[in-house]
């Protein structure tokens, strides 16, 4: 007689789920598969992967820990969340590592079969967790998951490794029980990632299925969750890390432009996957050039914009100081170049799979000479394709390099993408010097935006002669007359200073005028979104601004700040921005509130910290 | 092997003066670089293809301002970066025929890794590469090809380094296209470089080129007048290597290694010696013959190595052509949609 359990269904407005386990138990192939299916059934989300540096750390040691954490609403989801709700554990190491980022009464969901004595002592227990009353405060949920993982595929003949290998699917079918999910998706995904392999694929969907009962007929699961599907824009839709999508906007303004994409680029952590996904794209014929250093990158890149074709390089801190003296000739020689710099934290070699926004100074200003250059930042997963694609038409029409800073939170993160049609996107008109122009001149320029004609070799009656050296306006002859230097000095950087009639101007979130104004920039965008938006419903006066263009700043900058009572600059760095910003436009008082931990800004701190200037 | 020679044609013959720019050459009255602009202007006509599509690279010394002085697309690069800069010129468009000038502090020096790997991928550029072993535009200190124990300006006691042979860095990073010319012989430097264009791959031809103010003479014991026919071996494909005022000395391999000896003593004819095969693809005659140094050795000149393999950008053209023939994803907007998607 099958026992029909009590079962009672709790609906919530969200939810943030975590998977932790060792590096190798699988766990971003389950978050992401979860993420999928929650998408699918009208949730919003967001995605973010926690993975440490090494491949294969040491089995069970807390360097080994892998996770992928996920927040997934009915309503708008603007991070990965601070705190979970659930919390997925493979190992003792996991748990350890990670208790600390769940909320006070979460779910624990642990596999208990992994808690041996050695395990747990490799993770820094000295007591078994599980039997220690160190957990009372959580709803614990124990499951052999190992041990019945390998039970359900007694049948199929699978070896013991590949049996290990497919307890992820046995945890995620547990969890898709809890979430009361359909098992339909999960087992067509399963299939279509492992397709060539029949049995890999047998033998995940039967893990799937059997945590899936298993879960049904414990005692420990007589409440499941539901959360509804979030009311979203008509359209379609993706999920999409940044760095995808910052691949796929270079792409989309290639294609809009009629410029071919030139991609030179270094592996570095975290931007290799740009590198990797437009490697996959031949067809649409973009030109990826795997360079022997992030100099060949950027230098390369700059060669194929000499051709004709939008060069681009993509890098991370370290790569980008190493890019620095040809950022400079790129500068000079007024070439378009888009710089990707997917940011991590530093200095040197710093903390490579850790996300900050500690580059802007050097994207800014770091550089021999007076070199300006258009610096801009994305702020979400998502809006990384909008920015890739704005960089590059800024870069060509413009004639000038662009860095665009993201950094290895939106880079790995995941969001919901709603998919554009390319064709309405805005046109992208490089000034193409046409074949024969009597009147060409290397350094003319058009009188209202400064810009230089863009003369590529083949052209008939166009051939010139660019370089490093200072080059007289107009003739571009090498030049050490001291009165054309300060001229071109004056030039270069106006012509930065115009674009500033062509971007967007800055939208405040809130009322424009107010008690306080939070101030962000890039990646940080979801954090104070979020923050102000709770605080506004209780009442405050506060509004938010996020600047994704930065060097020049929208023309509106110092109507937005002159609204509010108090600034208050909000930034995964020392003080970078905010100085900037006192360097511009001295006459305001800012605040700063700054974080350097190679974490996220957490809604709870951002709240405590505003609630505290609005008290001041 | 593919072969993607894609530059086209000038519909008219040009000549010398097609290829002069308006600007006034500034290197010093006798240096060896004179020589080389020389031979480019002579050979560009003769190579034939159209003028827009010559671009001229460089980098950073003496060497480098060469674009300024030729009429053609050029782009003068910062130090060492020519061949990164010049890769993706080529590979951007393999339409133009890329030339880089170069010189031994550039390349070998700050720009090594660029040179090694530019050559391990066969990209088809050309590599002017002016060896004075010596910094010429920092005004005289050592570089990666000056001789050991040479006196410079940061070498007052003698230098205590190692130096490159050109050519053995250009085979042990597998180039595919090595030749070697004095300054003093533009007929030959001509032809060298018209061979260098016609490969299909990285071609680098060394000059050895007099700096007449920091190291002035260091080619001599090879390259001066009186000399030349009894230290300079002048290698044509399928003959034999013989060398020598009165062509009565040659090259012989003796079990693994080079020798020179005497046509018609001790029982050796020309038919013993050496028979030059620069399109061999094995190296090691190859390295060899461009290791031999003076005095025990004629050094070679002329095309030593000129290897067909594929290039890399012909390779990434092919790659290119069968993605778009075989693939689904036709527009950016198709990529938008494809894999997992969903409507609201």
């Amino acid at each position: 007689m099958v026992m029909v359990k009590e079962h009672d269904v709790r609906e919530l407005e969200d939810v943030v789920i975590k998977f932790v386990g060792d590096s190798g138990d699988g766990m971003q192939l389950t978050g992401t598969l979860f993420s999928e299916v929650a998408a699918h059934s009208g949730n919003d989300l967001a995605t973010f992967p926690d993975f440490p540096a090494e491949i294969r750390a040491p089995h069970n040691t807390i360097a080994g820990v892998s996770g992928f954490q996920m927040h997934i609403g009915k309503r708008k989801i603007y991070t990965p969340g601070d705190m979970c709700d659930v919390l997925v554990a493979m190992n003792p190491a996991s748990l350890k590592a990670n208790l600390k980022w769940a909320k006070p009464g979460a779910t624990l969901l642990i596999d208990s079969s992994a808690f041996e004595e050695k395990a747990i002592g490799k993770a820094g227990y000295s007591d078994n967790p599980l039997e220690d009353g160190s957990l009372d405060d959580y709803h614990v949920i124990k499951a052999p998951v190992t041990e019945r993982t390998r039970e359900s595929l007694d049948d199929l003949g699978v070896d013991k490794r590949l049996a290990e290998r497919t307890k992820n699917m046995f945890v995620l079918g547990m969890i898709f029980y809890l979430f009361g999910r359909e098992m339909e998706k999960p087992l067509a995904l399963i299939k279509k990632k492992f397709r060539d392999k029949p049995k890999v694929v047998l033998a995940n969907q039967t893990a799937l299925k059997a945590g899936y009962n298993f879960a049904e007929a414990m005692e420990e699961t007589k409440v499941t969750f539901k959360v509804d599907p979030a009311p979203m824009d008509k359209g379609l839709y993706r999920n999409i890390t940044g760095n995808v999508a910052t691949a796929w906007g270079l792409l989309a303004a290639a294609e809009r432009s009629g410029r071919p994409l030139f991609l030179g680029s270094y592996p570095i952590t975290p931007a290799t996957e740009i590198l990797m996904e437009l490697a996959n794209h031949k067809s649409l014929g973009v030109k990826v050039f795997q360079a022997e250093d992030e100099i060949a990158g950027i230098c390369s890149a700059i060669g194929a914009s000499f051709s004709g074709s939008m060069g681009v390089t993509t890098t991370s801190g370290p790569g980008l100081s190493l890019k620095s003296e040809a950022l400079g000739l790129a500068v000079i020689t007024e070439l378009p170049l888009v710089v990707v710099n997917v940011q991590r934290a530093g200095p040197s070699t710093g903390m490579p799979t850790k996300s900050e926004q500690s580059d802007l100074m050097q994207a800014l200003f770091g550089r021999n000479g007076e070199c300006p250059l258009m610096v801009m930042a994305a702020s979400s997963s998502a809006n990384c394709f909008h920015y890739a694609y704005l960089a590059s038409k800024y870069a060509m029409e413009h004639m000038t390099p662009v860095i665009l800073l993201t950094d290895g939170y939106l880079g790995f993160g995941s969001e919901l993408f709603k998919i554009p049609d390319v064709n309405e996107l805005p046109p992208i008109n490089p000034p193409m010097a046409d074949p024969n122009d009597p009147k060409f001149k290397p350094y003319r320029r058009d009188e209202k935006t400064l810009v230089r004609k863009w003369a590529a070799p083949g052209s008939e009656g166009l051939r010139h002669r660019v370089g490093g050296l200072e080059k007289t306006n107009i003739d571009g002859n090498v030049s050490t007359d001291p009165l054309n230097h300060q001229l071109m000095v004056n030039i270069r950087e106006e012509k930065i200073g115009r674009i500033a009639d062509y971007i967007p101007l800055l939208e405040v979130h809130g009322d424009p005028e107010g008690d306080l104004l939070v101030v962000g920039w890039g990646g940080t965008e979801g954090a104070l979104a979020s923050t102000v938006g709770r605080m506004q419903k209780k009442g405050h006066k506060i509004s938010h601004v996020q600047f994704n263009f930065i060097k020049p700043l929208p023309k509106n900058t110092r109507e937005v700040l002159s609204g509010f009572k108090k600034i208050v600059v909000c930034e995964l760095n020392g003080g970078q921005f905010v100085n900037y910003l006192r360097m511009l436009l001295p006459e305001f008082k800012y605040q700063q509130f700054n974080k350097v931990q190679g974490l996220p800004f957490h809604v709870q701190e951002l709240t405590d910290r505003f609630t505290k200037l609005l008290e001041e | 092997m593919i072969m993607y020679k894609k530059v086209a044609k000038s519909p008219v013959e040009l000549s010398k003066q097609d290829f002069v720019s308006d600007q006034m050459v500034k290197w010093c009255p006798g240096c060896g670089a004179h020589a080389i602009l020389a031979a480019v202007a002579n050979v560009f006509p003769r190579i034939g293809y159209r003028k827009e599509n010559f671009a001229m690279v460089s980098g950073i010394g003496c060497s480098s301002r060469f674009p300024y002085y030729v009429d053609t697309f050029g782009f003068h690069g910062i130090h060492g970066r020519a061949a990164a800069i010049a890769s993706g010129l080529k590979i951007a468009n393999p339409g133009l025929s890329v030339w880089v000038a170069t010189g031994d502090g550039d390349s070998m020096a700050i720009g090594g890794n660029h040179f090694i790997h530019v050559l391990r991928r066969n990209i088809d550029i050309n590599i002017l590469l002016f060896n004075n072993q010596i910094y010429g535009l920092t005004k005289g200190q050592f570089s990666p090809t000056t001789p050991l124990g040479a006196v410079t300006k940061t070498s007052p006691h003698g230098t205590i380094e190692h130096p490159f042979t050109v050519s053995g860095l250009v085979m042990g990073a597998q180039g595919t296209f090595f030749a070697r010319v004095p300054d003093n012989n533009i007929k030959l430097m001509s032809d060298v470089i018209y061979e260098a264009a016609k490969h299909d791959g990285t071609s680098v031809v060394e000059i050895l080129q007099n700096c007449i103010i920091y190291a002035d003479k260091v080619h001599e014991p090879v390259t001066t007048r009186d000399m030349r026919e009894e230290r300079q071996l002048f290698l044509k494909h399928g003959e034999p290597m013989i060398f020598g005022k009165n062509r009565d000395k040659g090259i012989m391999l003796t079990g693994n290694s080079l020798e020179v000896v005497e046509i018609g003593k001790n029982g050796i004819n020309e038919d013993d010696l050496l028979v030059h095969d620069m399109y061999t693809k094995n190296p090691s005659i190859h390295r060899m013959t461009g290791w031999m140094k003076a005095p025990d050795f004629p050094v070679a000149m002329g095309v030593i190595r000129a290897a067909p393999a594929d290039s890399y950008d012909g390779l990434m053209e092919r790659q290119i052509e069968t993605a778009k023939k075989n693939s689904k994803i036709q527009s950016v907007n198709d990529l938008l949609r494809s894999g997992d998607t969903w409507e609201k």
